[in-house]
């Protein structure tokens, strides 16, 4: 194979909408609280934009390991993070595990509802990072065969 | 102490994904923090065995209820979780002890800490919930997280074994969602407490009754009973020691037998026919399950066909509880099958526990799990081979040992019941096992040597060395809890969780006695 | 009555496949469609005649609502069918570098 990765139509067009993917599935994520969809759909979404990159451009394994190293930490502490959110809600206020501390605000403003949207974010980014690994560990998995 | 109870599931977790993240700066750290960990949820799960009033109920994220209805999900501590959780996390701490000597020669030392924590964790859950859909799903990070660790010798063996136990398991799964669907059709709640309620008031019903017979067969799955146990033979012997003795020793107890007793206690209506189905499946599991054992050469293999017969006999006798129960039979001698089941489980957590160490040690001494090619092993080992003998007395049923007193009890419920068959069979299987256990003996651990090189291997390391000694102790040890005084504060709540069988709702409804 | 009978029988085409097939793959595609079908029922059971998206604004304040609890039990079991159905190709490969084939007579070495 002389080139890495797909054609360059393919390579163009992924450029133009792989950004518009990641930036809709912030959207998913970060309204989550207001409209269908919220932290597993945003992530899964936002995963599928980095999935798209390396089955377009391609990469060498050494890279990818490194890569896959990368988001398994990032999922890792997303997933972390969400569990202290929990445990800040039995250190603030009424000592309960999971208690939304922060006030509920008006409904239907993006800023409200607590805690809510911190834990979609948190779900957003562990549940990309982690379909990405599983794909990385794949796609890594193929390259070693050859 | 209501404040306690979700760190019991906080801790393991985290624990789990601060070893995943920093494993990369500090090697050692899942060998230091996994038993710490574990040794810390001990003492807080000994600590509920002295609760000021007899059921404490957690609701999580302050969702109290609404009008009587529970619109969260609650953490419920009772007797019988907290008998659960106790033997989960002494075993947890003794194997995660146990695997810092015995891991090091395998690689990827930090998933196998991150993946025991998570399996702590899903176990602690699944014996903690109140409600239907959250068992579920802690139920599925327990037995992921042990599929993983099944595999995680990555040779052919330990592969193909885990993917049985993947498909088995996963239809297992699919089967008791299915089930918990169908129950969340007919009443409109997952909380058990609430469910039960609603079936009491709807009455009979054959919609119920099939929803009864796919959650024994899912759990029945889980806990390897005869017709379902195809899968556990080769998963408990292919994964590493430590992991053996944790998924023998008390994953298809949380996991299974659990799960069945609290269901069909506390949550469905008691039926003469499902609680003979259970019984009978109890009584299948415990003669199958030896008279397989009796042929095998693979030390593990043999163990691991033992623990089906032995869960056969926890099943079995608290299945003649359920039976005499739901008949309108004598309380007390209700009340002693469930004893000697409930305890007998609490005994096979140990033995058999210690039981797989001992394998383990002997294979990483020698590097063999065949029997035909050991021997003499007791001038070699001597630790292991003293612990060893307690821990095979105990599974036998020879008296001072703790395995006696649980069959006896199982034994003399039977007779008593009227159920003369199965007590002739429950002698019998003992018999069978002390064969079984002593042809390993024989094979083993006296005689001379039929290792190929002829040299002398070292006792275990001290590492693995004092679990094995500590649970050499609990198997005398145990003993002591047919004494009335350790009975009334260890075993008899769980037994009273058990036989009042719809009071287990009023405290988390709120209702009055 | 009839949509939640397809469901059922959905399910046992699933149990078909997984009991049937000799090709590991083939196993694994099994298993995600009794989940499928598990997936769909519980959206049927949350189904009410006339009933809109359960998200509370302004207008919707007094419209009925479709049951929003299995929607979130969907959403969960569509979570842990992803752990799993990851879990069992990673196996599959696994055994498919060690054995170089699919076909499970072949791989079949346990017994007894």
């Amino acid at each position: 194979m002389m080139t890495r990765g797909m054609t360059n139509i393919v390579k163009t067009t992924t450029r133009l909408i792989c950004g518009v993917i990641f930036i809709f599935g912030i959207y998913l994520v970060s309204h989550g609280h207001l409209t269908p969809g919220g932290g597993f759909a945003g992530g899964t979404v936002m995963a599928g934009a980095f999935i798209l990159l390396v089955l377009a451009f391609g990469d060498d394994v050494k890279h990818l390991r490194k890569t896959e190293e990368g988001s398994s930490t990032l999922e890792n502490l997303a997933i972390l993070l969400f569990l202290l959110m929990g445990v800040a809600g039995m250190l603030f206020g009424a000592n309960v595990f999971f208690k939304n501390f922060l006030e509920a605000g008006t409904m239907g403003e993006l800023f409200s509802a607590g805690v809510i949207p911190f834990l979609n974010i948190l779900i957003g980014i562990e549940v990309a990072a982690a379909l990405f690994t599983v794909f990385l560990a794949f796609v890594i998995f193929k390259e070693e065969e050859k | 102490m209501t404040a306690w109870i979700p760190l019991l599931v906080i801790l393991p977790l985290s624990g789990a994904f601060l070893i995943a993240i920093f494993s990369g700066m500090f090697k050692r750290i899942g060998g230091i923090l996994t038993p710490l960990f574990m040794l810390i949820l001990t003492c807080l799960g000994f600590m509920f065995f002295f609760r000021e009033t007899d059921v404490l109920v957690y609701h999580i994220g302050g969702w109290e209820l609404y009008n009587g209805i529970p619109v969260g999900i609650h953490f419920v501590v009772d007797g019988l979780s907290v008998l659960m959780v106790a033997i989960i996390n002494l075993m947890g701490f003794l194997a995660s002890f146990y695997s810092v000597s015995y891991i090091r020669k395998f690689t990827g030392e930090k998933y196998y800490y991150a993946l025991f924590c998570l399996m702590v964790a899903g176990m602690n859950g699944v014996v903690l919930t109140g409600d239907l859909f959250n068992m579920f799903i802690f139920l599925e990070i327990a037995v992921i997280s042990s599929y993983a660790l099944v595999a995680f010798g990555i040779e052919r063996e330990e592969l193909e074994a885990s993917f049985k136990y993947q498909v088995l398991g996963g239809v297992a799964s699919l089967v008791i969602l299915l089930g918990i669907a169908l129950i969340y059709w007919n009443t409109g709640t997952l909380n058990i407490a609430d469910i039960a309620i609603v079936l009491k008031e709807n009455g009979d019903n054959k919609l119920i009754s099939f929803v009864q017979v796919l959650l024994i067969a899912g759990f029945g799955l889980k806990a390897a009973m005869i017709p379902f146990h195809a899968w556990l033979p080769d998963a408990h012997s292919s994964a590493p020691s430590p992991i053996s003795a944790m998924l023998s020793g008390v994953l298809i107890k949380a996991v299974g037998v659990y799960a069945i007793m609290r269901l069909f206690f506390n949550m469905f209506t008691l039926s003469y026919e499902i609680s003979m189905l259970i019984t009978v499946i109890g009584a299948v599991s415990m003669v199958g399950g030896v008279l397989l054992a009796v042929g095998q050469w693979d030390f593990k293999r043999l163990l691991a066909y033992h623990s089906i017969s032995q869960m056969g006999y926890v099943v079995l006798g608290v299945g003649m509880g359920m039976v005499i129960l739901s008949v309108g039979g004598s309380r007390d001698v209700a009340v002693l099958a469930i004893a000697g089941g409930l305890y007998h489980m609490v005994n096979h957590a140990v033995f058999k526990g210690l039981l797989f160490l001992n394998a383990g040690a002997v294979e990483y001494k020698t590097g063999t799990r065949m029997l035909r090619e050991m021997g003499g092993l007791s001038n070699n080992m001597p630790l292991t081979s003293a612990t060893y003998f307690s821990a095979s007395m105990a599974i036998s049923g020879i008296p001072p040992f703790n395995g006696f007193f649980s069959k006896l009890l199982i034994i003399i419920a039977a007779v008593q019941g009227g159920f003369y068959l199965m007590a002739i069979l429950a002698v019998v299987v003992s018999i069978i096992t002390l064969a079984s256990f002593l042809k390993v003996h024989r094979y083993a651990f006296i005689g001379f040597s039929r290792f190929k090189n002829k040299k002398m291997f070292g006792e275990a390391p001290f590492g693995m060395g004092l679990p094995m000694v500590i649970l050499a102790v609990l198997c005398l040890g145990l003993s002591l809890l047919i004494i009335p005084f350790f009975r009334d504060i260890f075993l008899s709540p769980a037994v009273n969780t058990l036989i009042h069988t719809l009071d287990y709702s009023q405290p988390i409804l709120g209702l009055l006695p | 009555m009839i949509l939640y009978i397809l469901c059922f029988i959905l399910f046992l085409v699933g149990l078909y496949g997984v009991i049937t097939r000799r090709n590991v793959i083939k196993i694994v595609l099994g298993i995600c469609i009794m989940e499928y079908s598990l997936n769909l029922l519980l959206i049927l059971i949350g189904y009410v005649d006339e009933g809109v998206a359960p998200i509370v604004v302004r207008e919707t304040m007094a419209s009925k609502f479709v049951d929003p609890l299995p929607q979130a039990m969907v959403l969960t079991v569509i979570v842990i069918g992803l752990a799993t159905t990851a879990m069992l190709l990673a196996i599959a490969i696994r055994v498919y570098k060690k054995h170089g084939t699919f076909d499970i007579r072949e791989i079949k070495n346990l017994k007894g």
